[in-house]
């Protein structure tokens, strides 16, 4: 159990591996293209979210935190990067202009806002991607888990974080393109974004960096470390009274977690070609959680799975009968809730070894347990 | 048009020819006068035509307006054109071959005199039978000020009789006074009358005169204009906190239900924000109803809606409660989740039965308009929801502390397994408390249809909001939802005109976040066993 690379993980990567070498082969190396373009930016995009879903399950499965925000963290990230983008734009834009975005000269602005500054160089937008959420995940987690602020009050707050968050980003006046966001990139380090030999290297990329998040969230939690998280997660006050600093803890695993995050929507950015506010709400967020409840929470290799699974239904239903799609959905949050508390990699594993499901569906019930609802139980 | 006035107005002559006797002559000179000259000396003789109040003077100065009032060149007699030629004082018609060979000229106006000619038929309008008219004649030499309107004002303000119109006169004459050269004491009374009206115009008139040379005018407009300044800004606070408790009310309407199913049971519904969304849909169908089949109930649709809202919302919260929370009763977050799933598919039903479009629902009679209280205005409709949210909010506690119902529901949310020993059945009491949350949740789904628009995604707006009051005000308590939801609608409101709504918005929900860490538990925390559980 304690190996770095289990049977699950391993046979993941492996897949992971053998997609990310078919796709860009398929799509580069053929005259008809075997794998038509669009399909690498959009199995990128997926990926991206697979690792968006990996680092809300490191909070989620293995901390018993459930954010509502960890979309914000995404989102900052892909801005972060959007706008290293939209410098490299340069006097390409609409308006021409070499030193300001076509919205800001749209807004008759003179000069680049001070915050604008050292974004035309890659490395420093590279670094903000982790720092800039890193530094939100601290700022916050500092706040809240000193004052012992737990369960559904948590998630609520860290809903009104990037619902809040959203709002900020909506107004012209921040200065980050507003309701439209940021958009029309022509290319990042001189490979234009357009061409297909950049999109697979960007799809590389983003499998490069999935498979590096699995492995740190697997080396994290595998470690001693590790096991506090889920001792925290199990009974937060018996750890603490075994004299860990619980709230330590949290904010070390809340602040990777965001991290990680701000590195999905950094690759997701350049992917999709666009970044705005939508991203900050409530209801992606949320959308986050359900992936990691489906593919299995506390599995690592099942919420990479479940956000695969579901961003692929998405995309099909939007297609086929898109007037369905929320019932699916909606129908899904309901289902795994009530009928999948381990999700669909705890299915296929569980069929042999029903114990360990039961003994994981006893520690879901503690940890939920609010405390305050245990005498509801 | 204007021939047909100047016809009545030859009528009408007779019975008003006494008063205007004396200026007869001046009035005919002045008409004459009309065709000659600068546009600026016209516009002063057209002011002075106003100011003789002789009846025929409207129709001249509107056909003059118009450009229907003409002069033949040879006889210099002002004729009007429409519809047929016809002397201007006298209405009596001059001949179409006449007036072909005579060569008329129009006379001519300029944008300036046009002005000149609005002005003066705003003080004819002084005396109009209608008293609406009078005022707006009032309220436009108030803000026109102008000395030779002063024996004019003075006049129609002797002969008023409604008092409204009255004290708007006595303003208006006021505001001439201090125009034109009168004893230092008329002026000082009559900044003084000024003050009195207290608003922006009286701030704008003023404003000169406190840097005027004479030093006792100068005083006594500074002290004016100081007062006015307070009273602005007491009106300006009154009205922010009638915005705020409007706001407020809102807030409470969406949140009341959720302080019942969260604060009371401690079980997150996600899918709240959608049962209000249905009982606004409800109000709809409800009124499309009665649209097609009994109009005339229309005035009622809202006291129809409301039972039927609280019926639809609650059976879909006890179809909730039974179907899908019961089973997570302990699992607070997975209840979370499931809701928003039910949220989502309510959403979608929702959009598919009545399309994505906002949804027309009508203001009855009696929640239309608005009504003003010194100088804050206050719309029906918002004052009908605040009412309508103090009413729920006292039944509702009416329910919760004085009926056996509400006795058990406070006794199973205290300590179930003893709840159930002494007999209480705690299945059909946890869906019953979430039903009566739910139908509240309808309740406000009915108030908010009437300011807001019913589409598929307003449960999505409040929901948030909703929460935060819920959470500010302290889970478990319901005054604390009214102190949450009051105290958040007004310091929003207050911080709107500093920061704008969007960036008071953001403000507050910061607020709310660095509240909770002080407070984890809201406002007003539940103390004792329950909390710890």
């Amino acid at each position: 159990m304690t190996t770095l690379i289990d049977r699950r993980m391993g046979i993941f990567l492996a897949g992971l591996f053998v997609l990310t070498v078919a796709i860009p082969v398929g799509n580069l190396a053929f005259e008809g293209k075997v794998v038509p373009s669009y399909i690498v930016s959009l199995l990128g995009k997926y990926l991206c979210y697979a690792l968006l879903a990996v680092a809300l399950d490191l909070v989620w499965g293995f901390c018993g935190i459930l954010s509502l925000g960890h979309g914000a963290f995404f989102a900052l990230g892909g801005y972060a990067m959007g706008m290293h983008l939209m410098r490299e734009i340069g006097d390409r834009g609409v308006y021409a202009n070499p030193n300001l975005p076509d919205f800001m000269v749209f807004l008759s602005w003179d000069e680049l806002p001070w915050f604008w500054m050292g974004f035309g160089n890659f490395w420093f937008a590279s670094l903000m991607v982790m720092l800039v959420p890193g530094a939100l995940a601290f700022l916050f987690g500092w706040f809240a888990f000193r004052s012992r602020v737990t369960g559904v009050y948590l998630s609520i707050i860290t809903q009104a974080m990037t619902y809040a968050l959203q709002l900020a980003f909506f107004r012209n006046e921040m200065g980050f393109g507003g309701n439209n966001g940021l958009t029309d990139f022509k290319d990042v380090l001189g490979f234009p974004l357009q061409s297909d030999s950049t999109r697979a290297g960007l799809f590389v990329l983003t499998a490069v960096a999935l498979a590096a998040g699995l492995l740190i969230a697997r080396a994290i939690t595998t470690s001693k470390l590790g096991m506090i998280l889920v001792c925290i997660r199990d009974a937060e006050s018996r750890t603490r009274f075994l004299g860990y600093r619980v709230e330590g803890f949290k904010l070390f695993i809340f602040v990777v977690s965001a991290m990680m995050a701000g590195v999905a929507g950094a690759l997701y950015t350049p992917q999709v070609g666009i970044i705005n506010p939508g991203e900050f709400s409530p209801a992606n967020s949320i959308e986050v959680v359900i992936w990691v409840a489906l593919g299995g929470r506390g599995t690592l290799v099942g919420a990479a799975l479940g956000a695969i699974l579901v961003a692929l239904a998405k995309t099909l239903f939007t297609g086929w009968f898109p007037e369905f799609w929320l019932f699916a959905l909606g129908g899904l949050f309901i289902l795994v809730t009530l009928f999948l508390p381990t999700g669909v990699l705890g299915l296929i594993e569980g069929v042999a070894g029903s114990r360990g499901r039961r003994a994981r569906r006893a520690s879901a019930a503690l940890e939920d347990g609010v405390t305050e609802e245990g005498a509801k139980a | 048009m204007s021939f047909l006035r100047a016809c009545l107005m030859a009528l009408l002559l007779p019975l008003l020819a006494a008063p205007a006797l004396a200026q007869t002559a001046s009035f005919e000179d002045l008409v004459a006068a009309l065709p000659e000259g600068s546009y600026s000396a016209r516009g002063a003789v057209v002011g002075d035509i106003a100011l003789t109040g002789d009846p025929r003077a409207e129709a001249i100065l509107t056909a003059l307006l118009d450009g229907t009032l003409g002069v033949i060149a040879a006889t210099g007699q002002v004729v009007t054109l429409a519809p047929a030629p016809a002397d201007a004082l006298t209405g009596a018609p001059v001949a179409e071959a006449g007036v072909a060979e005579a060569k008329v000229e129009k006379i001519r106006v300029n944008n300036g005199l046009r002005r000149d000619i609005r002005a003066a038929l705003g003080i004819l309008t002084l005396s109009d039978p209608d008293p609406a008219k009078r005022l707006a004649a009032a309220d436009a030499a108030f803000r026109a000020p102008d000395a030779a309107q002063y024996a004019l004002l003075d006049a129609a303000f002797q002969r008023e009789q409604d008092a409204a119109v009255k004290s708007r006169l006595a303003e208006a004459r006021a505001v001439a006074i201090l125009d034109g050269d009168f004893p230092d004491a008329e002026k000082r009374a009559a900044i003084d009358v000024i003050a009195r009206r207290g608003d922006a115009d009286a701030q704008r008139i003023l404003t000169p005169f406190a840097a005027s040379p004479d030093p006792d005018i100068a005083e006594a407009a500074s002290a004016a204009l100081a007062s006015i300044e307070r009273s602005r800004m007491l009106w300006g606070y009154a009205q922010n906190i009638w915005y705020g408790l409007s706001l407020g009310s809102v807030l409470l309407l969406a949140a009341i239900g959720l302080a019942i199913t969260f604060g009371v049971m401690g079980v997150i519904n996600m899918a709240h924000g959608e049962l209000v969304m249905l009982g606004a849909y409800t109000t709809y169908a409800v009124q499309e109803t009665i649209r097609q089949n009994a109009p005339g109930l229309f005035d009622w649709s809202l006291l129809i809606a409301a039972p039927l809202a609280f019926v639809v919302a609650g059976a879909v919260g006890v179809a909730i409660e039974r179907g899908i929370v019961r089973h997570l009763y302990g699992r607070a977050l997975e209840t979370l989740l499931a809701t928003w799933g039910v949220s989502l598919i309510l959403q979608q039903a929702v959009r598919s039965i009545f399309g994505p479009n906002n949804r027309e629902v009508g203001n009855p009679s009696w929640m239309s308009g608005s009504f003003d209280v010194g100088q804050m205005t206050v719309t029906w409709n918002r004052l009908w929801i605040l009412l309508f949210a103090l009413a729920v909010f006292a039944v509702l506690l009416f329910v919760m502390k004085r009926t056996p119902v509400g006795l058990q529901m406070r006794a199973v949310t205290q300590n179930r397994p003893m709840a159930a020993s002494m007999g209480i059945r705690t299945n059909w009491v946890d869906a019953l408390t979430f039903g009566l949350g739910a139908g509240i949740a309808g309740l406000a789904g009915v108030a908010l249809s009437q300011i807001d628009n019913v589409s598929p995604n307003l449960g999505q707006t409040y929901i948030v909001d909703s929460f935060m009051v819920v959470v500010f005000g302290g889970a478990g308590n319901i005054w604390g939802t009214l102190a949450g939801a009051f105290s958040l609608g007004i310091v929003n409101k207050f911080l709107e005109p500093y920061a704008g709504a969007v960036l008071a918005k953001i403000i507050v929900l910061v607020a709310i976040i660095l509240f909770i860490q002080k407070r984890p538990r809201g406002l007003f925390a539940v103390k004792g066993r329950a909390v710890e559980g």
